[in-house]
């Protein structure tokens, strides 16, 4: 049949046998999804619409936190749009301040994507739950209006690049080293319109949080989606978060890929990507001159699980923040949160001179919690590090790992914990 | 389908969302308000320069990073009659066309138009006039459903005429 896996998701969620590169297809939602910014435009929308609400009230999902808790009027008075519009729709996965964590962190914790699925969500991370083995990409606020009044989308069917990944990682090197560097090697557009698919042995020594980086990011090299095969691990976490019937869908063998690449993960080195794009990537090892920076950020829907919480405790711990560093950690969801309060993590955070925020995105797309100023420079465990997307237009981000991020936090300066004392 | 004329302001490759409509002015949908911080990170002086009718072209990838649909809308909103460039981001594309903001992608004509030109677009032949150099390329022309999508002004308006 000559499939990749995206395809035969896509497939199958058309009702056809078959589909091929560049064909349009009308698919059937399993999932929309909207955040505080995208979804009131949504609603808007949907409102000129002639449609009698939402195609199916427990498919939509509605995760205000962006600018939330409520960062200013305007943004209370999106948020009062959203919970009203929840309401009166009567949508089963909406989640208040509370219960709400960062979007792409959330849905896969609440047990809302599993292997299998299609989804559409207003926000271009949602390629995230790639990770799980489903086909889910970012959309706009018409096609999310679409989505929640037809539970269904029209695509155009991609073709894919093939990344065959080898190997285990070295201490210190996670997922976000992988997709950086991956990213540095095909540029900001190497996989336009695209499917990233993952493949090889070197996945096992992946854990979860690594592999929901790593499809996170996929839209960072202007991949459509990126996807990983399904695996005991995946399994495993989709039968601890949820009762979702899940369905694994594999590449054919002889499938038809624009490019195939191999990395040996053991080979790849701390990586950080330089102002003013991802793709502006260095090793630590190639990083000569000292990089002196005024804040660290270690949270977003890239890299506020729990698994990188861990990382930047195990660097902070018996260490303390640079003098004059601002050091911002952000739980992605209040059960890590929660978690890693138990586990002892928030106080290692605390006493090392970092605060610790409730889950938002804030900073990351410079909404608020931590906006630079002139000239400044942040090293971030964020996506982006484009132009004024912190703050001001002068100010720099560095894009790295939790363990560069907290490394730097402590030196004062780009490091990487091999390099503390 | 009316073609666009306008006077060109140009950009490089990967103008990203961020840059487009900055996320500090999100906690706005309105188009107009939208308008008024368009291009305003990377080009200060877009929106006191940009008039009516006028066309953005740019290079490789214009449009990548966040799904914000602000971003297409602060552009129509600010007068943009069309942008060509090289590539697109695949959701600012999408999103583009659902708000009925025509786009070509035309290597080039995004390569050899200069900012100041006088430049036309036939959205029926996909033919882009560099009227002041006085050459032409050709763009993709727009399929009869993405026209349609356009004319209506937006994937909604489309839908309820259908």
């Amino acid at each position: 049949m000559r499939m990749t896996m995206t395809q035969k998701i896509l497939a199958a969620h058309a009702g056809l046998d078959k589909v091929e590169a560049g064909q349009l297809i009308e698919a059937d939602l399993d999932l929309v999804l909207g955040n505080d910014i995208t979804s009131p435009v949504a609603i808007k929308e949907m409102e000129k619409m002639k449609v009698n609400g939402v195609f199916d009230k427990d498919k939509i999902a509605l995760v205000p936190d962006h600018f939330v808790p409520n960062k200013d009027i305007k943004s209370a008075e999106h948020c009062k749009c959203v919970r009203e519009f929840a309401k009166k729709n009567e949508i089963t996965n909406y989640f208040e301040v509370g219960q709400m964590g960062i979007e792409h962190a959330l849905l896969p914790e609440q047990g809302l994507t599993v292997a299998g699925d299609v989804i559409i969500g207003a926000d271009s991370h949602t390629c995230t739950y790639g990770a799980l083995g489903a086909f889910s990409t970012g959309v706009g606020s018409t096609d999310m209006a679409a989505g929640m009044a037809t539970g269904k989308a029209w695509f155009k069917v991609p073709s894919a690049i093939r990344f065959n990944l080898t190997g285990k990682p070295s201490e210190w090197v996670s997922g976000k080293d992988v997709i950086l560097h991956i990213i540095g090697m095909i540029g900001v557009d190497g996989a336009l319109y695209k499917s990233m698919e993952f493949t090889g042995d070197g996945i096992k020594n992946l854990s979860m949080d690594d592999r929901f980086t790593i499809a996170n990011m996929a839209i960072e090299a202007g991949g459509k989606n990126g996807i990983f095969p399904v695996d005991e691990l995946a399994i495993s976490y989709m039968k601890e978060h949820g009762t979702r019937e899940y369905k694994i869908y594999e590449a054919d063998e002889d499938a038809v890929y624009d490019e195939e690449y191999t990395i040996d993960l053991s080979t790849l080195r701390p990586t950080i990507a330089f102002p003013h794009l991802p793709e502006n990537t260095k090793t630590i090892d190639e990083i000569k001159e000292d990089i002196r920076i005024d804040q660290v950020v270690i949270g977003s829907c890239t890299n506020g699980r729990l698994d990188d919480l861990r990382i930047a405790a195990k660097v902070l711990q018996g260490r303390h923040v640079a003098e004059g560093m601002r050091c911002i950690v952000i739980p992605a969801t209040q059960k890590i949160y929660l978690q890693a309060m138990e586990e002892g993590l928030l106080k290692i955070f605390i006493e090392a001179g970092a605060i610790v925020s409730t889950p938002t995105c804030g900073p990351c797309l410079g909404g608020y919690m931590g906006i630079l100023a002139e000239g400044e420079r942040c090293v971030s465990t964020t996506n982006r590090n484009f132009v004024g997307r912190m703050g001001h237009v002068s100010s720099e981000i560095y894009l790295a790992s939790p363990a560069v991020a907290a490394a730097s936090a402590v030196a004062g300066k780009i490091s990487c914990p091999c390099k503390l004392s | 389908m009316k073609a666009a004329k306008g006077n060109v302001f140009k950009y490089g490759d990967n103008v990203d969302t961020d840059v487009i409509i900055p996320a500090r002015y999100l906690n706005s949908s309105d188009p107009a308000e939208l308008a008024t911080h368009c291009m305003e990170d990377i080009d200060k002086d877009f929106i006191s320069k940009v008039k009516k009718g006028d066309i953005i072209v740019a290079t490789k990838n214009f449009g990548c990073g966040s799904s914000r649909e602000h971003a297409p809308i602060a552009i129509k909103a600010a007068g943009v009659s069309c942008v060509i460039a090289e590539t697109f981001a695949r959701i600012f594309y999408r999103n583009a066309i659902n708000i009925g903001l025509p786009i070509v992608e035309c290597p080039e004509a995004a390569a050899a138009i200069e900012a100041g030109d006088t430049v036309e677009v036939n959205f029926d032949t996909g033919v882009i006039t560099d009227v002041t150099k006085g050459t032409t390329y050709q763009g993709q022309a727009f399929p009869e459903f993405m026209q349609k999508i356009i004319a209506a002004e937006g994937l909604v308006n489309y839908i309820n005429t259908k």
